[in-house]
């Protein structure tokens, strides 16, 4: 040895492994403007799209004329219903086991649905194609609050499912009835309602949102009629999904679809689903013989591509005087929209609302939810959430709220007296999912130390004092909120997308230098894939992060996996890379034992190689394995250093985390301003503890932007009224709080690395507790629930009707 | 959100601005900053067969004194209002009022005679304006006309400009020494229109109020001069019964509509509690 040779520390420095603030290096290409999205993507003779859109919620088309529209120079092809029949596409299946028109069939059945699409030789020219189209509707009354939905005179939404009482879920109870899911012992919660001392019971919304991301969804689609193949570039979460979609409905032979994903502007479950757009223009492609790409804009995105939550949950939990609780109720009524297009597992109709019962351990419960058909957009995606699980973390957290109230118990310290202790796990719920590992009192404890808790409520005590003697106008809300999120979708035996079963997957290859490419199955769109996972492996295999480059979005290339959505590229992918890199390693230890010529067991890893137990000097680093592996490998040996692995996860993971959120609102004007937020995340082992905190930071402003004003509205005759950013509420730098983030680390047992994904984690815990600040700002003037989203005229108009603003 | 076809036209003077907009007639609108009309058009809301662009035209651009008034060229852009000297100490209210519109992007392209010309009664400048007793220098084939800002809105979009005519100038009486002003305004994000705003501007005398003008913005089709409100806090020492007589007497004239920034009765509300803010913070700055 001399002064040359690197110390342990240094060697571990260059790896850039797990536990490493690591810079992203996506970023060296976003930054400068250098990403490649789909609508940077040109081709030669490539086409332009753009759809003709119902202005009426629930129409009639009584006809549709193309004549003018193709006099347009430049206008090229106008597609309809009609000529989709042709191929036998005029309609889809959904993800959720329904069905949906791709292009208007008879009837529009929400505004904006996309009735033609014009084909020009330019964007341009496709808008004037557009506005030659003419379209005769007859208006049809429309359908919009879902809570009339199944009234006996509500109007027939859906002509082509007459006839037809059982649904993909089940029997169906009316003409827009969907599906009912149940889950829970309904005798037993029952029973406990009977037996309680104290319940609460309380219809808890949460309002219709929209995922947003800055990017649109988009497609260029190319058709080479001489090969018989059909290349489509896309905005797609999950790239293999949507080869083998088109393969089944297009009966093209999937070997001859290429699918690629190129650089994502954002996701957030948006980009899940199968869109008219990204149909029609392959549909287009096949007829015209050219590239068409299509590409959204801002107001189709808002108001014709999916949607999020909808949800409005009557909730009832069960408890003894003393405050532990006994059983939960939950009933659902979901607005899906005019097509259920739901992107859900498929055997899962409203997600994985069944971990409704959060954190808790609760002994009995009962849960069932009822789909309905409504005249707004299809959707019912996940927002910045595994399924439904945003729903079920607000529905809980508030209630639990509400149950605190009306007990007179701090609601902190009623839900340390509910918690599933860390001795529990792994842990039954009563709706039948088993929790990997937890310790929610440490983390709720860490947050009350670390922000005063009891500071904070002294300090509330006297500001409602004053408020009460007209000293101020503004009043103090504390929102505390404890989420348990179930992510990594998912164990086969669980979940599966149109029968494909959620497994996913990662092959490595290493290079005779010691460098490498990995290829995963999932699909990043800001997540930071190309930084994290050349982490895992750094860690695994000790070659240093930057000397592998990691690859996704190209079916070609990838092997198949489910993409990116519900946090489960860690969980599952994460898990593929781990195993993938360990099956390198265990060839590279029969390489190193061969070459250090003692037994395997002899050998032990030392952070970038092997080395010879009680002989230190005798090592063999992994770079120089990668020669020997390709140029000398042990006699009988394949060549080669590379392996794949497809990962089927066990169980689901379950990261959690303790919230809250310092409010104050001025009556007056229903102002709020958040005065401070703590957001401790406990996400198992950490990879990237910037990119997490970066996660978190993202997902915090979007569950900010939902509990405080973002919504997508309607009025009563189904015209969107928030169909761009100017009323759509995307909180700028100004308006985004000040995020202060901790955590604990509580690795997942089931899982190679012990990673549980963090990605949504802050939104499905940041939403609760914004809106219980907000209540909890208004509980001493005698108010239970205020729905949200708290905007600031609504807190005002909950003022108002406490009697406190004149 | 692809605009229709239109021929675009630079004109490098102004007369030749005033002849192609009278020979091109209804189907010709003159371009400023561009940041209400451009989306209209994106939208097809709005559909030009010409657009005249102001920017090459002489003379428009620029802030100067004219006796005992501030007239500022209409093509000076909200960025120039907030790096103008002038501006900053003889009318800081229009310096703050500035700083509330939109965002940097938008004020670096937006501009004061696009702003109070196009009569959308979001913008900020037409109620401060009036305010302010400013004049609207109005030029035309017919020549040049002065009006006063209190009378040229009539409605949403919709004023007093005649057909060919441009509005290349507004000419802002100097404000009384020692007076006092505020423009508060409660909006829902950076970049979004009033909810509600209220504009003062006042003097004291001896602990009294002296003169007061309000104007309010976006609580009506056009903005609106709060003449009783005013008078309700003249001669008072703006206690609380004479805030509130004033903000009730605002509320009166206000007529919003109810969308996404609330319903109507919220709107007029906070318009009432603007007003009594603005009141409170220009007597505090008054000398």
């Amino acid at each position: 040895m001399n002064d040359m040779t690197p110390t342990r520390e240094q060697r571990e420095a260059k790896l850039e492994g797990m536990g490493c603030k690591r810079k992203r290096v996506e970023d060296i290409r976003f930054t400068q403007g250098r990403g490649q999205y789909v609508d940077d993507v040109k081709l030669p003779g490539m086409l332009h799209g753009d759809f003709v859109r119902s202005p009426y919620a629930h129409a009639r088309v009584k006809s549709i004329n193309t004549e003018k529209a193709l006099k347009v120079p430049g206008v090229l092809a106008v597609i309809t219903a009609e000529t989709l029949k042709t191929v036998n596409l005029a309609w889809m299946p959904t993800l959720a086991g329904d069905v949906q028109m791709v292009l208007a069939d008879g009837k529009v059945l929400f505004q904006n649905q996309e009735v033609a699409f014009v084909v020009a030789t330019d964007r341009y020219t496709a808008d004037d194609g557009i506005n030659a189209v003419e379209v005769e509707y007859e208006q049809l009354e429309p359908q919009i609050d879902p809570f009339t939905a199944m009234d006996p005179g509500a109007p027939v939404l859906r002509e082509d499912l007459t006839g037809k009482n059982t649904g993909a879920h089940g029997p169906r109870k009316h003409h827009n009835h969907i599906f009912e899911w149940t889950v829970g012992d309904k005798d037993l919660t029952d029973a406990a309602f009977r037996k309680a001392d104290v319940t609460i019971k309380e219809m808890i919304s949460y309002h219709r949102t929209h995922p947003s991301p800055l990017e649109t969804c988009q497609s260029l689609c190319s058709f080479d009629k001489i090969k018989g193949e059909l290349t489509i570039y896309g905005t797609f979460q999950a790239p293999h999904v949507v080869r083998t979609v088109v393969a089944l409905i297009a009966k093209i032979p999937e070997h001859k679809i290429h699918v690629i994903a190129p650089d994502i502007g954002g996701g957030f479950g948006n980009k899940v689903g199968v869109y008219p757009g990204y149909v029609c223009s392959a549909v287009a492609s096949i007829v015209t013989g050219k590239p068409v790409k299509w590409v959204e804009d801002r107001i189709e995105n808002l108001t014709s591509t999916s949607f999020a939550r909808d949800y409005h949950m009557t909730t009832e939990i069960a408890a003894t005087k003393e405050g532990k609780v006994t059983g939960l109720r939950v009933h659902v009524l979901a607005d899906h929209g005019a097509f259920d297009a739901c992107a859900d597992p498929s055997k899962w109709p409203a997600g994985f609302m069944n971990i409704v019962t959060g954190s808790y351990d609760f002994p009995v419960a009962h849960l069932a939810v009822d789909g309905v058909y409504t005249n707004k957009a299809p959707g019912g995606v996940a927002y910045r959430c595994s399924f439904r699980v945003t729903e079920a973390a607000y529905c809980i957290e508030r209630a639990m709220d509400i149950l605190a109230q009306k007990l007179g118990m701090d609601p902190a310290e009623l839900r340390l007296k509910n918690f599933i202790k860390a001795e529990q796990f792994p842990y039954q719920s009563a709706l039948g999912w088993e929790y990997d590992s937890g310790d929610y009192h440490t983390a709720m404890k860490q947050m009350m130390e670390k922000v005063d808790y009891a500071g904070l409520r002294k300090e509330q005590a006297e500001k409602r004092e004053a408020f009460r003697r007209g000293e101020t106008r503004e009043i103090m809300g504390l929102g505390v909120s404890f989420f348990t999120e179930i992510v990594g979708a998912g164990p086969s035996k669980n979940c599966d997308i149109l029968g494909i079963a959620m497994f996913d997957s990662c092959e490595i290859r290493l290079h005779p230098t010691g460098s490498g490419v990995a290829r995963v199955g999932t699909k990043s769109q800001g997540q930071g894939h190309e930084t994290t996972w050349a982490q895992i492996i750094a860690t695994e295999i000790g070659i240093p992060a930057d000397d592998i480059t990691v690859e996704e979005g190209n079916t070609d290339t990838a092997p198949y996996g489910l993409g990116t959505y519900g946090s489960r590229s860690t969980p599952v992918a994460g898990a593929a890379i781990a195993m993938a890199a360990r099956k390198i390693k265990a060839k590279a230890q029969m390489i190193a034992a061969y070459k250090l010529e003692v037994h395997e067991d002899d050998l032990e890893w030392d952070i970038d190689g092997f080395r010879v137990k009680g002989l230190p000097e005798k090592v063999l680093g992994m770079k120089d394995i990668c020669w020997i592996a390709y140029n000398a490998p042990p006699p009988g040996m394949e060549p080669g250093l590379e392996a794949v692995s497809y990962y089927d996860p066990p169980n689901m993971t379950y990261p959690f985390g303790a919230y809250l959120c310092v409010m104050d609102i001025d009556v007056d004007t229903g102002v709020y301003k958040v005065r401070r937020f703590y957001a401790l995340d406990d996400c198992g082992t950490r990879i990237n503890p910037m990119i997490i905190e970066g996660q978190v930071h993202g997902g915090l402003t979007e569950a900010f932007a939902i509990a405080m004003g973002q919504e997508i509205r309607y009025d009563d005759t189904g015209n969107v009224m928030s169909g761009s950013f100017v009323d759509f509420f995307i909180p700028t730098a100004v308006e985004t709080p000040k995020w202060e983030t901790d955590f604990t680390v509580t690795p997942s047992p089931h899982h190679p690395i012990g990673a549980k994904g963090v990605g949504e984690s802050p939104n499905v815990g940041g939403v609760p507790c914004f809106s219980n600040a907000v209540n909890d700002a208004f509980s001493f003037l005698g108010s239970t629930h205020i729905q949200m989203p708290h905007d600031y005229w609504r807190n005002w108009q909950a003022a108002k009707a406490l009697g406190v603003v004149g | 959100m692809i605009p229709g076809h239109f021929t675009y036209h630079r004109p490098a003077s102004m007369a030749d601005a005033i002849k192609l907009l009278s020979d091109l007639g209804e189907e010709a609108r003159p371009l400023a900053g561009g940041h209400s009309l451009i989306p209209m058009m994106k939208l097809r809301l709005a559909t030009p067969e010409h657009l005249i662009d102001l920017h090459a035209v002489e003379g428009l651009k620029g802030i100067r004194q004219e006796g005992d008034n501030i007239v500022i060229g209409a093509m000076t852009t909200q960025h120039e209002l907030l790096a103008s000297d002038v501006i900053a100490s003889s009318l800081p209210i229009l310096r703050e009022t500035a700083l509330l519109i939109a965002d940097p992007q938008v004020r670096y392209r937006g501009t004061i005679g696009g702003n109070v010309a196009n009569g959308d009664p979001g913008n900020d400048m037409p109620a401060l304006m009036m305010t302010l007793g400013a004049t609207y220098r109005l030029e035309g084939p017919d020549g040049v006309r002065e009006e006063a800002a209190g009378d040229f809105y009539q409605g949403a979009y919709f004023t007093s400009l005649e057909p060919g005519e441009i509005l290349t100038a507004v000419s802002v009486p100097a404000q009384p020494p020692g007076h006092g002003y505020a423009y508060e305004k409660l909006k829902r994000k950076i970049g979004d229109y009033a909810t509600a705003a209220a504009a003062v501007v006042l003097t004291m005398s001896g602990g009294k109020v002296a003169t007061c003008s309000i104007g309010l913005t976006n609580l009506s089709e056009t903005p609106l001069l709060a003449e009783d409100a005013a008078r309700a806090v003249i001669g008072t020492v703006l206690d609380d019964a004479s805030l509130k007589r004033a903000a009730e007497a605002a509320i009166t004239i206000m007529s919003p509509a109810g969308d996404g920034r609330g319903p109507v009765e919220y709107r007029k509300h906070v318009g009432g509690i603007m007003v009594e803010r603005a009141l409170k913070r220009a007597a505090a700055r008054a000398a």
